[in-house]
């Protein structure tokens, strides 16, 4: 890298590559954290935020009793995408009242994997609303509990009532294929919808 | 590089200049990336401890994020701390790739989907 020397950095080390992320979300239990742990080159790490320093928005707290949750947790993987890119999966924090968080989370996102759970689809429907409200392009995958789908694709988009033009995919939350293959319908979607663009 | 050049324009006067502008808290993002200078400048206050933990674990490029779960504080605490570091020169920092929507990067786009498809 030309020019490299001349600036303050590591001599020794390499030098820092560009980061990108996307988001896991959906309902509480839905398989967040096992994807994020499947494509992930690093088991898991988690952070957890004090709630008195997480720029509180009173607003979005659904009940006063609710105010007494002390930490929001949020757990990350990462990918080695080349040597001079990486890529971060976050897990959102599931229950409605760190919403707060999300909209720090989502800033500077590439995009979300919404995931649902066909026996409860209804946990994932707020995150769905989420991100179609601040237009962050999203995929649907499907997570099958038993390894099994009950349900074809298209019943699921009809159930959601999806708009047009948004993939929803089947999957296995605990297989990395399956999970990479869902990053990937996200990237060609973002591809897809960046080409018409130019 | 293919993202050398707008990644480049991003990168605040501070973090060539050894600190000299206050940074602030809205520098730091999760996936910023920070590295410990090296060499150390002289003529900074000695670290505390917990600045010289975090100055440790990013010898090599690290994210904020990553610096948080490492160190099991929260990432607000590490991002004040992470502002003393920046203004003693001790850390250069890389922000993210830049994300908007209205002009995606296609290069960028592709670079990921080749990189998952190695997964
Ligand atoms: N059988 C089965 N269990 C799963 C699957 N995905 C997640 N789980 C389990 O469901 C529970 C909740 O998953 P988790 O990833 O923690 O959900 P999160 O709250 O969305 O992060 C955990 O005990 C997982 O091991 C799956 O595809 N099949
Ligand atoms: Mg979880």
């Amino acid at each position: 890298m030309a020019g490299s020397d001349t600036i303050a950095r590591a001599s020794t080390g390499r030098s820092a590559p560009d980061t990108v992320k996307i988001l896991i979300a959906g309902g509480f239990g839905v398989g967040k954290t096992t994807m994020v742990g499947s494509v992930s080159e690093i088991v898991p790490l988690r952070t957890e935020e004090p709630l008195t320093m997480a720029g509180l928005d009173v607003d979005d707290l659904d009940g006063i009793e609710e105010k007494r949750a002390t930490t929001v947790a949020m757990d990350f993987g990462r990918i080695t995408v080349s040597d001079d890119l990486v890529l971060y999966l976050f897990g959102t924090p599931g229950q409605q009242r760190f919403w707060f968080m999300w909209n720090d989370l989502a800033l500077g996102a590439l995009g979300a994997v919404v995931l649902v759970d066909v026996r409860r689809p209804e946990s994932s429907f707020a995150a769905i609303d989420f991100f179609e409200r601040r237009g962050i392009p999203f995929v649907i995958a499907v997570n099958g509990f038993h390894g099994e789908h009950p349900y074809p694709a298209e019943d699921v988009r009809e159930a959601l009532t999806l708009p047009e033009g948004v993939p929803v995919l089947l999957c296995d939350a605990r297989e990395r294929e399956s999970c990479r293959d869902v990053l990937v319908a996200l990237i060609d979607r973002l591809i897809a919808e960046a080409v018409p663009a130019r | 590089m293919g993202g050398g050049d707008s990644a480049g324009r991003l990168v605040r006067p501070f973090t060539l200049t050894g600190g000299r502008t206050r940074p602030s808290r809205a520098d730091f993002t999760l996936i910023t990336t920070v590295t410990a200078a090296d060499p150390q400048p002289q003529a900074a206050p000695r670290p505390q401890p917990e600045h010289t933990r975090i100055l440790r674990l990013c010898a090599e490029p690290v994210a904020v994020a990553e610096l948080a779960a490492r160190l099991d504080l929260p990432v607000s605490v590490i991002v004040i701390l992470l502002c003393d570091l920046l203004e003693a020169g001790r850390i250069t920092v890389h922000p993210p790739h830049p994300v908007t929507r209205t002009t995606p990067d296609l290069d960028l786009l592709q670079k990921v989907r080749d990189g998952l498809g190695r997964l």
